[in-house]
């Protein structure tokens, strides 16, 4: 430390600085490139027209996740642009000596679900990929961020990228969550007070005892979603709960190894004293159950209040968008939030498909029936996790209560494979982002927690999962 | 990639805040394999509506946008600077962008313009109220100048500008730190720990 205390920002972004040239952005090593169908096959055609090759094959780890159909029978792919693209993929991969897990591979996923689960995103680590939710991975203590096409291109090539250094933003939950509440509702309530542009040109920083006593997957959750506040990042410091979730995953550091690697991810954390450039603590006894009402994350409540009237935004273009967004989601102000009717409920993506996101979604569901108006689909992140809920017994609860049970993909988050909303229709998701038209032309998303999700599909609407009845609480404790 | 220099162009206006990618190109479109054709599809669930900006006569052969704050923002497919440049935009003006846009827009010769909000709204208003509304935005000189009177300065990250001005390729400026970029990795790759696969478990 020697009298000059840092963030875990800095730790990280400065061993990682390859050149510092005078006037330009710094070089930044990468050390994790993930890559999927959609982003990259323009900057694979980069990389043949200039003649480059893949500088770090080894550095780079491929899957299929946006485009790929969740149903049993999905080696067919009958959108045939769809096909052509994961086609694609294949044939860069072998061309290029990248390894990609494919459809059939028991390690295929999410691009953001399967590199912590396999390892492969480790603290300290810088890791990019040609999406913006890459930012999940900081919840490990990596530096990780989403590129564009033009980026992927020169990683693949370079191994860096020329990065102007971000400002430091360090968010404090204190206090112990109440019951109910959880990682999703954490990063509501974030993005809720800060905006959807509230941390542009910032990495984040989540710390305080409700950030530390969250799981790994309440992390990834809560750093899946910095891009939602804009910013470019989000981080939590490796803790004792990292270690022990990351050790014996099959690309961690094995033996007297790991022991060295720990000593070394111990030193990470940000140093007492160090300084960010802006800092922001929230009560956690303040934060409820959360669900957007509008067309941005930013536009979220808590389930019991009710639809906000637009003569409540801070100036004239925030009362349109208000305005507009009320229209497009065909609510009225004023309404309460448990009053909201739906139609389909959508657990997954890479916000919250991971185990434990489906096992807190199963406790609320067992012993339930999903309601009658309701159509409702569990979609796991990976093959991996697919599978320990199978074990777990997690897919018969969800069977039983008439959920559709899934194979890994980004699915309805984003609704590039066949699972879309139809036009109107009102969807309670665990994804992130509630845009227009985001899973569907004319679909209607409320982002919520996997167990606010669970809940609505058996009441039908909205509901406090603090009040909760639970059934088979005992099977699942 | 397309030099930026200066230019004189028909503006449209965009008076919405946090234009997201998603509305700038659907999700539907992001399955071709190509970096070219993705401007028939710009705003395309917008564009159903026909009172929507891109469907106003008046906005034909507008290449510089000008939109409300936090332009950008969401997700980071560079699709959306394709489709903004395939359609013919060359420049965008608003108070803020979100920053992964940012640099996706540069990689594409797009200029983005940042403003004051007061600023912005005045280009906005005068865009939505003058027939044939036309800036000059000059990228040698800091300037965006209209024939109305309007005329202010823009400050621009040194080296975006520079590159912009240039139409320089990344990768080849990366690659000038070469032996740099060596050297780190010589002594980088043995540190285990921030490594994804090494020798050991490679085959994991």
């Amino acid at each position: 430390m020697a009298g000059n205390p840092k963030t875990l920002f800095e730790k990280v972004w400065t061993s990682h600085i390859v050149a510092e040239p005078q006037g330009e952005p710094a070089l930044l090593y990468i050390d994790l490139h993930l890559i999927h169908e959609v982003t990259s096959p323009q900057a694979f055609d980069g990389l043949r027209m200039t003649g480059r090759k893949v500088r770090r094959p080894d550095r780079s780890i491929a899957t299929v996740d946006h485009n790929v159909p969740t149903t049993a029978n999905r080696l067919v792919i009958e959108d045939p642009i769809a096909a052509k693209q994961i086609e694609t993929l294949r044939k860069n991969c072998a061309d290029f000596g990248i390894t990609l897990y494919d459809v059939e591979s028991p390690r295929q996923g999410i691009v953001h679900v399967i590199g912590p689960e396999l390892g492969l995103t480790k603290p300290g680590m810088t890791i990019v990929c040609g999406d913006s939710h890459t930012s999940t991975h900081g919840a490990l203590g990596a530096l990780a961020f989403g590129i564009g096409t033009s980026e992927v291109e020169h990683v693949m090539a370079t191994q860096c990228l020329p990065q102007s250094k971000p400002k430091t933003f360090r968010i404090s939950v204190e206090g112990e969550l109440p019951e109910g509440v959880g990682a999703k509702d954490i990063v509501l309530a974030i993005i809720g007070r800060i905006g959807t542009d509230g941390a542009t040109g910032y990495v984040i920083e989540y710390a305080g005892s409700a950030i530390r006593s969250l799981s790994m997957e309440g992390r990834m959750t809560v750093c899946n979603m910095s891009i939602e506040a804009g910013a470019r990042a989000g981080m939590i410091a490796a803790d004792e709960t990292t270690f022990s979730w990351l050790k014996g995953r099959p690309f961690s550091p094995q033996g007297a190894a790991w022991d060295v690697a720990v000593t070394e991810w111990r030193k990470l954390a940000s140093d007492p004293g160090a300084t960010f450039d802006r800092e922001l603590t929230i009560p956690a006894i303040e934060i409820e159950p959360c669900v957007t009402w509008g067309t941005n994350p930013g536009m979220v409540v808590s389930v019991t209040a009710a639809v906000p009237d637009p003569a409540a935004a801070k100036d004239e273009a925030d009362r349109r968008a208000f305005t507009r967004a009320l229209e497009y989601m065909d609510l009225k102000a004023g309404t309460p939030i448990e009053e909201i009717a739906i139609d389909r409920v959508f657990i997954g993506s890479c916000t919250n498909s991971r185990i434990e996101d489906l096992r807190a979604a199963a406790k609320v569901v067992a012993g339930h029936r999903v309601h009658a108006n309701v159509r409702a689909m569990v979609v796991p992140g990976s093959q991996l996790v697919k599978a320990q809920a199978e074990k777990e017994g997690l897919d018969a609860i969800f069977r039983e209560a008439g959920f559709e049970w899934r194979e890994p993909g980004c699915s309805m988050c984003l609704g590039m494979n066949p699972d879309i909303l139809q036009p109107g229709e009102r969807c309670a998701s665990t994804s992130n982002r509630n845009f227009e038209g985001r899973q569907g032309r004319g679909g209607r998303t409320h982002l919520v927690s996997p167990m606010m999700a669970a809940a609505a599909a058996i009441k039908g609407h909205f509901t406090d999962v603090r009040t909760w009845e639970f059934r088979r609480a005992e099977v699942l404790a | 990639m397309e030099r930026f220099r200066n230019l004189t162009a028909q503006v449209m206006p965009l008076d919405r805040v946090n234009v997201d990618t998603d509305q700038i190109i659907p999700k539907q479109f992001l399955k071709r394999i190509e970096r070219t054709g993705y401007g028939e599809f710009l705003f395309f669930d917008w564009r159903q509506d026909p009172a929507f900006e891109l469907n106003n006569p008046r906005y034909k052969g507008a290449q510089i946008l000008v939109a409300a704050r936090n332009f950008g923002c969401g997700s980071s497919r560079e699709h959306a600077a394709w489709a903004l440049g395939d359609y013919g935009f060359r420049c965008v003006i608003a108070p803020s962008f979100a920053d992964i846009f940012h640099s996706n827009a540069g990689k594409n010769g797009i200029l983005l313009i940042t403003l004051p909000e007061d600023q912005v709204q005045t280009l906005l208003d005068r865009a939505a109220k003058t027939g044939n509304y036309k800036l000059t935005v000059s990228l040698e000189e800091n300037t965006v100048r209209d024939e109305h009177g309007f005329s202010t300065t823009f400050s621009i990250d040194p080296f975006r500008r520079y590159c912009l001005l240039e139409g320089l390729d990344d990768i080849g400026l990366t690659l000038r730190y070469a032996a740099d970029l060596d050297a780190f990795e010589k002594k980088h790759d043995a540190e285990f720990w921030v490594t994804p696969r090494t020798p050991e478990t490679m085959n994991a």
